[in-house]
């Protein structure tokens, strides 16, 4: 291990130009001659509209142009499409309504975009959008999922979505589901929502387009997690503006955590205008704004069945899930609840049965699609909570009855019954870690000294796993996906030595100019300063996949590892002819090529020289240069997971809930740089906590965003949270080279089931069998309450 | 329109602003000092703050109007002038204090004043002080070791 090498806790690179404010941000970057556009966003729900008028608009002082739906579709501007196509269980395809970058004639959630409006300042665009008038015919709304499939509820898409179902889907074998549940000892049954959230990266999203009208290139500035796919999707199906003319550069970016992943209306609509105006076209969202127009997430309503036999093994799951896509189908949100959801619900365990339906439902809100675990932390919540349940109602150790279950270590690889096949894990010592850490055995000297106090102490456990590294291309494209999910690396070796890195990943807090760095420095025996790893720009980078899905090292560092091989195969050639040995009599070792049983060497730095300098080189056998490309393609998802212990205190008092004790111990496979991946964890368990006891989106019944600002909606802070205790047992990922398994979203998907988990445990004498999320101070207070005013009856 | 005069990271400055113009604005797209975020519109998360004659203060509630002959200092004022770190600054990189890097500078300029204003701060006493700062990436475990090192760090360089 080199100092910058695998397994060190390097300090990151890029932390300089964040620590002295000189990141570059999208809304950080000025065009000349730029014009900024706002977005009319509707105030309503549902509402057909009869008329706009933006004659005012377009006569207010600053402005430039103002533009509709009508405008764009004139202009043949495509929809915004998706990228998976689900099937139903008949085999049919799933609706896909039209999605525009501007509505035509409805509106169809708070926050749908109506108009643009293009000025000289943005304070000017505000002003003139109040101007515009527009005339609306108000439609009633449906928020809720299950009310949206009811007979006569408002229809979000009329006959483009008959009863707002978009598909009805299912995976599993039914019959042995049906089959084993007839034998069953006990049925476990829970019923769950698991709560709709906004991802709030602290970055708001923003676009400026920007149009050369010499060369005909457009480029587009956006906050995205993946330029290429944003390329792709805008390029062909939106704009229809050929690939070689349109630059996509992300920047830096200031989180994601799935919501920047999707093509958005915005980028399309500045990109377009840019085009029209010939002139730089910026857009940055307001909070507000972007809790109505980015992504939210999660929003299932579940009902779930545990067949065990009598000595609590699992013999079957069945499930039954509908799942709220919001307004329109977002890029990827049709693939959440089926191929990142159902395929997770063996978890840890060695259920032989499982069947899992899942319906899709269009209601009149923001559109729903990926957010941090993107599917699984929903399965993890659910099994998670209904294995407790299980527990409680069969009178066994809830501990137990998970070891009980356990894949045992020796079988991997362990094929589940809905379609994954796992390559490696030890759900044993990871469990047997965190019990540790969190002081298990003295919990209920804990939990009676708090009770003198006057307070109520929980533990919660949840033993789990997640499927990411995405994804095998062409198991992703016979599920319906509609893109590749291989990665791209090129390593450039420059005359003098030093190396860059042009990797389709795309950080945005992960790290990867440090990370990416020590992998090279580790294969190529060179300091991590002499590596620099580029990013987000596709003039600059060969098509890659972007960053989502736990995927970065997983498939971009292979990607990267894969072009490094071929760079050092190539290298020992030249060393070869230099050294004037055989190839197969070179070895390569901390950076130095020698012939093997000798002390005749060449550094790498050498050999790089050597290759932009060929006058002693093999050229009838070897071009020039030293630079190589790779595209890897993962042959299976990766799957970590581990085991979180929450311990909580309730005021009964005020129903707060306090996390006082978080242990958190992950098997991410081989862990690259033990500092990042700390807090990698901890930001995710933060958000799961969040999710668990703070964070909720709520519409009213009229479809009006009641949290719509930081004012309503509770973004953890830094006295709502605990030190998070983070530790790692690595089980090697077989199948790719550097033993990966990603770590990104472990913190979020299994936190939210430890967290109510312990809150169910201390409130086990007030009757509580279970708690939707958030676990909030009034639900708690209410609970306890009301069992108080029970007893006094 | 109004004219402010203010100084900011010590160099004199003279701006025309509207009555409507927020600090944060004048910083960004006036003085080209994007350095200083805006992350919200209810004055909640923090990104935007920066120090008004010497304490903390959020640059996206102040009115440019209302700060004639204040000295301003932001995230980019905060090293040494021969580039070197604040020892806040190299506290945060030390202990992976920041991620994606939003909410950075205006955690840093806010940690700065609370480690002025109460140098041996408890662990409790930084996450209260933190309740106007919102970070998305970190959870705070890291933030709140960032300021305990970087408090120190302060205290011995005196």
């Amino acid at each position: 291990m080199g100092a910058d090498g695998i397994g060190v806790a390097v300090r990151r690179k890029e932390d300089v130009r964040f620590l002295t404010g000189r990141g570059t941000y999208t809304d950080d970057i000025a065009r000349p001659g730029q014009t900024y556009a706002h977005i009319l966003r509707s105030g309503q729900a549902h509402a057909r509209i009869r008329s706009i008028d933006v004659s005012k608009a377009k006569a207010a002082p600053g402005v430039v142009a103002v533009f509709t739906g009508a405008d764009m579709a004139a202009d043949g501007v495509g929809g915004l499409p998706c990228g998976w196509l689900v099937k139903n269980k008949d085999g049919s395809p799933m609706k896909e309504p039209a999605h525009p970058p501007l509505v035509v004639d409805r509106v169809r959630h708070v926050g749908d975009q109506i108009a643009v409006v293009i000025a000289e300042t943005r304070a000017q665009a505000k002003d003139a959008a109040e101007l515009v008038e527009i005339d609306f015919e108000p439609l009633p709304a449906v928020v809720d999922s299950k009310d949206a499939l009811k007979t006569g509820a408002p229809q979000v898409h009329g006959d483009a979505a008959p009863g707002n179902l978009c598909y009805d889907w299912e995976l599993g074998d039914k019959a042995a589901v049906d089959a084993a549940f007839a034998k069953a000892h006990k049925v476990a049954k829970i019923d769950l929502f698991n709560n709709r959230l906004i991802p709030n990266a602290m970055e708001p999203r923003a676009a400026t387009g920007d149009f050369d009208p010499a060369s005909g290139d457009y480029t587009l500035y956006t906050t995205s997690q993946n330029p290429h796919v944003i390329r792709l999707l805008m390029g062909a199906f939106v704009l229809h503006i050929p690939e070689s003319k349109l630059r996509v550069y992300a920047p830096d970016v200031g989180g994601g955590f799935g919501s920047k992943i999707y093509h958005y209306a915005e980028e399309a609509i500045v990109t377009w205008a840019a085009g029209k105006l010939k002139r730089p076209v910026r857009w940055t969202a307001d909070r507000s704004e972007s809790f109505m127009s980015d992504a939210h997430g999660r929003d299932h309503h579940s009902h779930a069945e545990l067949a065990l036999d009598k000595d609590g093994k699992f013999l079957a799951l069945r499930v039954d899930t509908t799942a709220n896509m919001g307004a329109y189908l977002s890029t990827f949100a049709s693939c959440i609840p089926t191929y990142l959801y159902a395929t997770l619900l063996a978890g840890v365990y060695t259920t032989p049965a499982i069947y899992v339906e899942v319906k899709a439902v269009f209601t009149n809100t923001v559109p729903v699609d990926a957010y941090r675990g993107a599917g699984r932390p929903e399965a993890t919540f659910l099994l998670e909570r209904l294995v407790d349940v299980a527990a409680r109602e069969m009178g066994m150790d809830r501990v137990e009855i998970r070891r009980r279950n356990f894949i045992p270590t020796n079988a991997f690889p362990y094929q589940t019954p809905v379609a994954l096949q796992y390559d490696s894990g030890d759900y044993f010592s990871t469990l047997e870690q965190a019990q540790k850490a969190a002081d298990w055995a003295g919990f209920e000297a804990r939990r009676a000294e708090a009770r003198k106090r006057g307070k109520l102490r929980g533990i919660g456990i949840s033993t789990y796993l997640e499927a990411c590294g995405i994804a095998p291309s062409n198991i992703a494209g016979a599920l319906g996906a509609r893109a590749g999910l291989y990665e791209a690396a090129t390593v450039r070796v420059h005359p003098t030595g030093t190396v860059t890195i042009l990797t389709g990943s795309h950080s945005h807090g992960q790290g990867h100019e440090t990370t990416f760095a020590q992998v090279v420095s580790e294969t190529l025996g060179i300091g991590i300063d002499q590596v620099e790893i580029v990013h987000g720009d596709t003039n600059k980078i060969p098509f890659g996949m972007g960053t989502y899905g736990s995927r970065s090292l997983a498939v971009g560092g292979t990607a990267i590892v894969k072009a490094l091989d071929k760079v050092v195969s190539k290298a020992k050639k030249i060393a070869a002819h230099l050294l004037e040995a055989s190839v197969n009599d070179i070895e390569f070792k901390d950076g130095k090529f020698t012939v093997v049983g000798t002390d005749k060497s060449k550094t790498f730095g050498e050999i790089a020289l050597t290759a932009y300098v060929p006058h002693n080189y093999p050229l009838e056998e070897l071009e020039p240069g030293l630079e190589e490309n790779a595209f890897y393609d993962p042959k299976n998802f990766t799957f970590p997971g581990g085991c979180h212990i929450a311990e909580v205190e309730i005021d009964p008092d005020t129903g707060v809930t306090k996390v006082v004790k978080f242990t958190a111990v992950d098997d991410v496979g081989r862990v690259i740089n033990p500092m990042i991946v700390e807090g990698q964890v901890q930001g995710g368990v933060a958000q799961g906590i969040g999710q668990a006891l703070l964070e909720n989106c709520v519409y009213d019944k009229d479809g009006q965003l009641i949290t719509g600002s930081y004012m309503d909606y509770a973004m953890p802070r830094a006295d709502d949270l605990p030190s998070i205790g983070v530790a790692t047992h690595t089980t090697l990922c077989t199948h790719n080279p550097l033993g990966v398994k990603g770590c990104g979203e472990v913190g979020a998907i299994g936190s939210p089931p430890a967290v109510i988990n312990a809150v169910v445990d201390a409130l086990k004498d007030h009757g509580v069998t279970h708690m939707d999320m958030p676990a909030s101070p009034q639900k708690v207070w209410s609970v306890i309450n009301g069992a108080h005013r029970k007893a006094a009856e | 329109m109004p004219q402010v005069s203010l100084t900011v990271n010590g160099r004199p400055v003279k701006v025309e602003v509207e009555g409507r113009t927020l600090l944060v604005q004048v910083l960004r797209e006036k003085l080209g000092l994007t350095g200083t975020h805006v992350g919200c519109d209810t004055s909640q998360c923090g990104a935007c703050v920066v120090h008004v004659d010497g304490k903390s203060a959020k640059a996206c509630t102040l009115l440019a109007a209302q700060l004639e002959g204040a000295s301003v200092t932001t995230i980019e004022g905060v090293a040494g002038a021969d580039g070197k770190m604040h020892p806040m600054q190299e506290a945060f990189r030390d202990n992976h204090g920041l991620q994606c890097g939003f909410c950075t500078p205006g955690m840093v300029m806010s940690a700065i004043d609370l480690a002025k204003t109460n140098p041996d701060a408890s662990e409790h006493e930084i996450r209260e002080w933190l309740e106007g700062n919102i970070c998305r990436c970190t959870g705070y475990h890291n933030i709140v070791k960032s300021i305990q090192a970087g408090s120190a760090a302060m205290r011995a360089a005196k």
